[in-house]
């Protein structure tokens, strides 16, 4: 009973964003790495964030909301590493404008870190640089060192 | 653009074949002094004496000059300078840069540091490219082409960087055969075999290193290093079944050669060095042409 109340309230209250973007079905696990890499922490727009909601698909979900803030595909899907299925709706006047999924892009810069203990990248101050050679699950090919981070050897810098 | 020679990927098979060429002519005169007036840069963070030697007689044969250092104690790195710095200066002082470094990718960073070209003599596991080239150049030699080679690679398949470098160049041309000799621990990793399965090529697995050498026109040799397995027990199995004597070259086709990226211990039995079908000090050799052309080819001296 009181968890349904809790729900009910939550999604009261982060319904409520006049213009923006909400960002649902990000796994729970990674809502503090999307934060990050959108650079949420930074910026002074109003944000709502929910946590460990229930989903079917994902077991634990995370939504963001964001006042007033409209991402570029290039920018949105730098989370699609963590958060493949993650879905954007785009609010305006309270209305649903426009409904974004997010794309793996065919390059990665900075962001991951080089699961290969000899590269470069690891034992000096470069920016990691990645071609996507397979996106499902997904396979990063190190432009420096040439080796492959696959999907479960991902970490985020 | 300025060319670097960063890994064997980086050159197209028409680079190949020009390098090829350019090796050819130097091997018939040696001495050229397209470097004259040049400085060239040898930077060694790792040792290496039978790759910086190679290198070094190569400059000196183009008669260029050469600054730098052999080993990493008698560099800047010790004091902490950064890779990145160091290239930034000695791409000031010298025309071209010749780079080992131990770490994986520290050559394709140092190309975008430098304004000069940059050559990798290697970088950790990853590349070697100009072994790769002086190895084609020694396939060319004594087979006549590069096509239709039935290429034996024996040993360790799945940490040598000279077998792999060699695969995606050799898959340039027509019609190869690959035949991988390993035992079940080292065999070529599943993306080298993808590569050659999504161009039609044929490859054959073999754990035995026995009679199937008869078919070989270059049997390449590695070498199986105790410090690739966590299991020595698993060493103590292997490593001696993977040596080549003399007695198994004797029904070998006449025009096979035995190919070695060197230096070898003990998978080239010595009895196999006065057969003519030995090669690997030949290839040896092979590598300051080879690096000649190399140099010739980066820096459009010809």
């Amino acid at each position: 009973m009181e968890k349904n109340d809790m729900k009910k309230k939550l999604k009261l209250k982060v319904s409520a964003i006049k213009d923006g973007t909400v960002i649902d079905h990000i796994p729970a696990k990674s809502l503090f790495e999307v934060i990050s890499i959108l650079g949420l922490d930074k910026i002074e727009n109003q944000i709502t964030f929910g946590t460990n909601l229930e989903s079917g698909k994902l077991g634990a979900k995370a939504i963001i909301k964001v006042s007033d803030k409209f991402f570029e595909n290039d920018e949105i899907n730098k989370i699609a590493l963590i958060a493949p299925h993650a879905k954007l709706n785009i609010i305006r006047d309270y209305e649903v404008a426009e409904k974004k999924i997010v794309e793996i892009p065919q390059k990665i810069t900075g962001i991951v870190k080089c699961f290969n203990p000899k590269c470069i990248t690891n034992h000096e101050k470069i920016t990691t640089s990645f071609r996507v050679i397979n996106t499902n699950p997904v396979a990063l090919k190190c432009k420096y060192c040439e080796k492959i981070t696959a999907e479960d050897q991902i970490k985020m810098l | 653009m300025k060319k670097d020679l960063i890994s064997i990927t980086d050159f197209s098979k028409d680079e190949y074949l020009r390098i090829m060429d350019l090796a050819a002519d130097f091997e018939a005169n040696p001495n050229q002094e397209l470097l004259k007036g040049k400085v060239v840069a040898s930077l060694f963070f790792e040792p290496s004496t039978r790759t910086r030697l190679s290198f070094e007689t190569a400059i000196n044969r183009l008669g260029g000059r050469i600054v730098g250092f052999a080993d990493p104690d008698s560099s800047s790195a010790t004091k902490g300078e950064t890779l990145h710095d160091t290239i930034r200066m000695v791409s000031n002082y010298a025309d071209l840069i010749v780079m080992r470094h131990p770490l994986e990718g520290a050559a394709r960073y140092a190309a975008e540091v430098s304004s000069v070209p940059i050559i990798n003599a290697g970088d950790g596991a990853n590349q070697h490219p100009t072994q790769t080239l002086l190895d084609m150049y020694s396939i060319l030699k004594t087979q006549g082409t590069l096509d239709n080679i039935n290429l034996f690679m024996v040993g360790d398949l799945k940490f040598g960087r000279t077998v792999h470098s060699l695969l995606q160049a050799m898959s340039e041309f027509e019609n190869p055969i690959f035949n991988f000799i390993a035992p079940e621990s080292l065999q070529m990793p599943r993306g080298y075999k993808h590569h050659l399965e999504e161009r039609g090529i044929r490859y054959f697995e073999h754990e035995e290193f026995t009679d199937i050498i008869s078919e070989a026109d270059i049997i390449y040799m590695t070498r199986v290093q105790k410090e690739r397995f966590s299991d020595p027990m698993e060493y103590e199995k292997v490593k001696d079944v993977y040596i080549l004597n003399k007695a198994m070259l004797e029904n070998t086709k006449p025009n096979v050669r035995v190919l070695h990226p060197l230096p070898r211990v003990n998978e080239i039995a010595t009895d196999v060095d006065s057969s003519e079908k030995a090669y690997y000090f030949d290839q040896a050799l092979n590598g300051v042409f080879t690096r000649e052309a190399i140099i010739s080819h980066v820096m459009n001296l010809k």
